[in-house]
């Protein structure tokens, strides 16, 4: 038999460190826990206050912020495993998790390391050895031809073998600078000359390869799973299609619309993919697929344990962190291949900080009001993070992982839909509400998934956005009153006082209201908001003077989980208001609304406020490229100051007037909050 | 074998029932024709109430409100709404000031009073209107801002002047200048108050001139809004006749000046916002405690609606109701502890709360005498002595007449009353429910005997008697004068004799024409009676209650 049960069980360690911070690294040490094996945790001065470092058995610092010199130390890291008696280090994924000198020297300190050998990584690290040892293994890879014969006739010939329609790559190419797809032969000649020439004046080189051009490809992995008695399993596949910038949005397992038959052949590939390179501990074969002939070519293989791994734990009903610990103590896999069945369908979204309308650049900031769906069995959040916490500037911006299973796709994606609804994060963009989006697209109930789905339907995802509902205005305002009403406490000497307690505005024969000013995608909205001597309000939502609507006789009360209840438009319902410094958050029945407070001139400082200096602001989370000026020069308007880098991209920060610089606050190579000062003025 | 239980245990007693005890009973009929009636009659005069104050928060009309908007001035009423705390009450005072007082029209006497709280403090508000003939001080503007600091001072209230006004109505300079009661005692009552530790706050968001220099100029801390308020002695026009001097308003008297140069100002606001902003983080660096020196209950809602009242008041004096009914409808739980429930009658005196305060209750069921007076002296001093701040619900015609009465001594006893009222140091408040008549008012807390604050119900008539009675004493008088020269004296021109002296009464006697002229501090609904009643007893707690000494009750 290949899979062999003659091993003596070993014991489990007793002691890992954890070489990750995060939701990962809470993740591990759940496990962990659970199975009585202490925990160490590593943390940079950035994550002083991190959960993962509240989690753990025993916690050491290693480092400044910066990766280089914390999370990605070695030394340090080895140092602390010693130190802290740790007998296996687990690198979660991301930062050393696929680094093969890593995984090497943790064996050389004779420390277990969760995760396969240095050599398999290495391996499966380089692109076209991978490729030729899969190709060996009979494990298919996508058709093309990556040699240095560059005859025209002859790369005519090798797409002809190929099959059309077929790519046309710069060798030394990137950001689909000499990139051309053919269709036909007829167009072979005339388009393999634009890209030659594309190529010569974009990278000096006009080496090309060719490759079958796949139109409607999707992205399908395949998790396994090998231990060091030769034995190897995958558990299923998954559908990771949906992507923006090349990173996953949205995970699901099994992928939709497959025959058992390729999903056989999926898993037996992948296989073979791992026996190829005699891999141990946790893996992904990722291919790609072809959505019209669902043909799959091997791309790459991934030596850690996946972001999304919990959406097959939750369709195989597994541990793959167990598994890993199992795996890596030199025991057997748990489980084999026969013993593994898929049962129902579960969805992944990886929550981040950043702005899905605004090129999806990562954002940071405090996570001022968090609000979770409840989890069980079937919903799943895992998470570094808690109220309160910070995303700050220095790591991935991912918060958290939400994982919800369902009897059948169906079933799963309702309950993924609701779980995305209930998630409600203040104080920070994130992409939950393009999540649920997605989620709610007829195209993605349909299991239309495609890498192109996202650019495809990107006016539906991310198009002009409605005007807010009235009533989610009213409601903003009669929160904010009421918040601002109840906000200053009657003394404990006069507690009864009906000046404190009364708190529907008494006027002496009349009435008077107060108007709050909101602004929703720039445009100007005020809700008038008469209090009743019943206390109830009047609320009046107009935009530019013009009535939209009145609500009368509305009550508005905190329930004992902090949701407010109203009865606006005659309906008793239960929404979620958070208010956070300008900025107000209303989740009701009209999903998830942002509007801003008006601020006032007093707070601003006004136009010509009383001697204010003037200052230029980062406006995004940012590392410092340059720094162009120093104090005491004089300046003119216009003049460069400084430049960032943010999302791999440079932005030019100009003086607002001409005048002299009091002070340059950072220098290069910073990384820099969104909204601090870089360069003050004299006056 | 029976064991003896102890004895404590063989007593029934529940405090349940001791409450109960204390429970008004609810007498009134509310599906009946005649409170119908009343209702829709009261009602009638609420509506009206209304319509008349919502004209008068207009202020000075259309086209000056316009143009103050223009200058980016906020209303004085959304500059008090900005300056008090979200939703917090707003008691003003004297609304009706003015009301149809002189030729002009002067809404709210041209100048907004009241109490509001202000980052958890009480204070009195007290803003010029501008769009009122520019804010200028007629005489009844003087009263009422006069009004507003006696307000102030005796219930010890931080005062916040927001400054918006061309100084004294020249035309009428003498009945504003010269004599105690005008305009230099403003400036006397806010040194004296400073002196006594009670914060003068000015905010200058218009004119500041002559004597209104000394508004802010007198103030503890003051403020002033840029290219807006202005202060000085004489304005440019004076200046120029005076020493030929040419400058314009802003250099003479601005922001800049009195913020950088002269020191006249401590805080420069931006703008109005601004400025009532500064106002309210003054208050909130003022570090008052206020301690009430009572004994506090949880309040509770009366068991009985105050919507009520107007169908057992109605709107005609001659029909008599019920002031039990009245009460049960402004305490705690409807729960009054009545005092000598069983001898005279006529006044109803007894212990209640409002809002969680207590108070002593003095109400009137019918005319007074001599046992009535007694009674009501009695529970003045009862509360005087338990420091017990004193309602007076006043519905009274006066004291009983005839030999019957005057020989019982009806003069001296309700001297007695007359007497625990005037000495009376603990917080006094009047309502005039009905009738104000006579010695009746004297006895019953009337303006003169200091009550903190004096409200009117829109039913409600005060004059030295009747109109129909003083009609039939003049007409009695002249006609006993023709019979001596034995003429007669038709009924139809005794009519016609009557008939004017029952209308000036009537004119003189209105809640508009008593408010008008601020022998009260306003008209209100009768159903706001319990909150304006509990505002008042929560902001007198600011002050302590003083020890009452009494003069000599003649025996």
């Amino acid at each position: 038999s290949w899979y062999s049960t003659s091993v003596e069980r070993k014991s489990l360690f007793d002691k890992i460190l954890i070489a990750n911070r995060g939701e990962i690294a809470c993740r591990v040490m759940r496990t962990a826990k659970s199975l009585g094996i202490k925990t160490v945790a590593v943390y940079s001065d950035a994550d002083v206050h991190a959960q993962h470092v509240k989690m753990a058995d025993e916690a050491y610092w290693i480092g400044p912020p910066a990766s280089a010199e914390s999370y990605l130390s070695i030394d340090k890291i080895i140092e602390v495993a010693k130190k802290s008696g740790s007998q296996a280090i687990h690198p979660g994924y991301g930062f050393l998790s696929e680094n093969a000198d890593f995984s090497d020297r943790v064996k050389a300190e004779k420390l277990a390391f969760i995760g396969p050998s240095g050599d398999a990584m290495r391996s499966m690290g380089s692109k076209s050895e991978s490729k030729y040892i899969m190709e060996r293994a009979g494990v298919p890879v996508v058709p093309g031809y990556h040699g240095d014969n560059q005859d025209v006739a002859f790369l005519k010939e090798q797409a002809s073998l190929i099959g059309y329609p077929v790519l046309i790559k710069a060798i030394k190419g990137g950001g689909g600078k000499g990139m051309r797809i053919v269709r036909t032969p007829d167009e072979f000649e005339q388009m393999l000359s634009s890209s030659k020439q594309e190529s010569i004046k974009s990278f000096g080189d006009d080496k090309v390869l060719i490759e079958r051009y796949l139109e409607r490809p999707r992205h399908v992995e395949v998790q396994v799973f090998a231990d060091q008695h030769n034995n190897v399993v995958h558990l299923f596949e998954r559908d990771c299609s949906v992507q923006r910038r090349h990173q996953k949005v949205i995970e699901e397992a099994p992928a939709p619309g497959l025959s058992e038959e390729i999903r056989a052949d999926l898993g037996a590939k992948a296989v073979a993919a791992a026996r190829a390179v005699g891999y141990e501990n946790a893996g992904t074969v990722e291919f790609i697929m072809d959505n019209i002939d669902k043909k799959f070519y091997f791309m790459e293989m991934n030596t850690r344990l996946q972001v999304e791994h919990p959406v097959t734990e939750m369709v195989t009903n597994t541990d793959l962190v167990q598994w890993q610990l199992e795996v890596a103590s030199g025991n057997t896999l748990p489980m084999s291949q026969s013993q593994l069945s898929l049962t129902g369908h579960a969805f992944e979204a990886r929550v981040y900080a950043e702005n899905p309308t605004n090129n999806f650049l990562p954002d940071t900031g405090p996570l001022f009001s968090v609000r979770t769906p409840p989890t069980s069995g079937d919903v799943r959040l895992e998470t570094g993070f808690i109220e309160g916490d910070q995303i700050s500037v220095y790591y991935d911006p991912m918060i958290s992982k939400l994982v919800v299973r369902g009897d059948n796709r169906d079933d799963a994606l309702r309950r993924f839909r609701l779980a995305l609804e209930q998630y409600q994060v203040v104080g920070l963009n994130t992409n939950i509400d393009f999540l649920r989006k997605v989620a709610s697209h007829p195209a993605f109930i349909k299991g239309e998934v495609e890498t192109g789905f996202i650019q495809e339907f990107e006016q539906d995802l991310l198009g002009v956005p409605v005007p807010p509902n009235p009533v989610t205005l009213a409601l903003a305002a009669g929160v904010i009153r009421h918040q601002e009403a109840t906000a200053i406490k009657p003394s404990a000497k006069d507690p009864f006082s009906p000046w404190s307690n009364l708190h529907n505005g008494f006027r002496l024969n009349t009435k008077d209201s107060s108007k709050t000013v909101f602004i929703v995608d720039n445009v100007e909205y005020d809700v008038l908001v008469t209090p009743n001597s019943t206390n109830t309000l009047d609320l009046e939502v107009r935009q530019s003077s013009e009535t939209l609507k009145i609500y009368s006789d509305v009550v508005i009360s905190r329930d004992v989980d902090g949701q407010w209840v109203s009865n606006i438009d005659n309906k008793s319902v239960k929404s979620n208001v958070v208010v956070h410094n300008d900025k107000v958050a209303v989740f009701n029945e009209y999903g998830r609304t942002d509007v801003r407070l008006a601020v006032p001139a007093y707070v601003t400082g006004g136009e010509d406020a009383n001697g204010a200096a003037g200052s230029v602001k980062t406006p995004m989370p940012c590392k410092i490229s340059q720094v162009l000026v120093q104090a005491g020069q004089k300046i003119e308007k216009d003049s460069v100051l400084v430049v960032l880098e943010a999302m791999k991209m440079e932005h030019v920060i100009r003086a607002p007037a001409a005048g002299v610089v009091d002070q340059v606050l950072y220098s290069v190579g910073d990384l820099v909050e969104e909204n601090k000062s870089l360069v003050t003025f004299c006056e | 074998q029976k064991a003896t239980l102890p004895i404590i245990l063989r007593s029934k007693y529940h405090l349940s029932h001791e409450n109960q005890a204390s429970v008004l009973p609810n007498k009134v009929e509310t599906a009946s024709a005649g409170f119908k009636d009343n209702a829709a009659k009261m009602e009638a005069l609420v509506k009206d109430l209304e319509l008349k104050t919502e004209k008068i928060k207009l202020g000075g009309g259309e086209v000056a409100r316009q143009r103050h908007l223009s200058r980016k001035k906020m209303l004085p009423r959304d500059r008090i709404n900005r300056l008090l705390d979200p939703q917090s009450p707003f008691l003003e005072l004297s609304p009706l000031a003015g009301y149809e007082l002189y030729d002009d029209e002067v809404a709210a006497g041209g100048i907004i009073t009241g109490i509001g709280r202000v980052n958890g403090v009480e204070c009195m508000v007290v803003a010029n209107d501008p769009t009122v003939k520019g804010g200028s001080y007629y005489p009844i503007t003087v009263k009422k801002h006069l009004r507003a600091q006696e307000v102030a001072k005796e219930n010890n209230l931080p005062c916040i002047y927001l400054v918006d006004s061309g100084g004294a109505n020249l035309p009428r300079q003498a009945d504003v200048f010269p004599d105690r009661e005008h305009f230099g005692r403003i400036f006397y009552n806010q040194s004296n108050m400073s002196a006594q530790g009670i914060p003068q706050i000015a905010a200058v968001m218009g004119s500041c001139t002559a004597g209104g220099a000394y508004v802010p100029a007198m103030a503890d801390e003051s403020i002033i809004v840029r290219k807006q308020g202005t202060i000085f002695l004489a304005g440019p026009p004076l200046v120029k006749a005076a020493i030929g001097e040419d400058v314009s308003a802003e250099d003479l008297g601005g922001a800049d000046l009195h913020c950088r140069t002269s020191g006249v100002t401590d805080h420069y606001a931006l703008d109005d916002e601004h400025a009532l902003v500064l106002a309210r983080r003054i208050v909130g660096t003022l570090n008052r405690v206020k301690s009430p020196q009572i004994a506090l209950r949880t309040p509770e809602e009366p068991l009985y609606s105050v919507d009520e009242i107007g169908g057992i008041v109605g709107d005609n004096l001659r029909k008599p109701f019920d002031s039990k009914n009245i009460i049960a409808r402004i305490v705690d739980g409807s729960r009054f502890s009545e005092f000598k429930e069983h001898y005279g009658t006529s006044l109803v005196t007894g212990f209640a709360h409002i809002h969680g305060h207590p108070v002593g209750i003095v109400a009137n069921n019918g005319i007074l005498f001599s046992e009535s007076a007694l009674k009501g002296a009695h529970f003045i001093e009862l509360c005087s002595q338990r420091g017990i701040p004193l309602v007076f619900l006043q519905n009274i015609t006066g004291f009983m007449v005839g030999s019957s009465a005057e020989a019982g001594g009806i003069a001296k006893n309700g001297a007695k009353l007359v007497t625990a009222v005037s000495c009376a140091r603990v917080p006094k408040f009047t309502v005039i429910t009905g009738g104000s008549f006579g010695a009746g008012n004297y006895g019953m807390c009337g303006r003169a005997y200091s009550p903190r604050f004096l409200w009117m119900w829109p039913n409600a008539r005060i004059s030295v008697m009747g109109g129909e009675q003083s009609a039939n004493v003049l007409a009695q008088i002249t006609r006993e004068s023709k019979a001596k020269k034995g003429l007669t004296w038709p009924e139809e021109e005794q009519e016609k004799f009557m008939a004017p002296i029952r209308e000036k009464y009537e004119a003189e006697g209105h809640p508009y024409f008593s408010s008008a002229r601020m022998w009260d501090d306003g008209v209100i609904n009768p159903r706001d009676t319990r909150t304006v009643l509990g505002l008042g007893l929560s902001a007198s707690m600011n002050a302590p209650i003083e020890k009452t000494k009494f003069g000599i009750f003649r025996m």
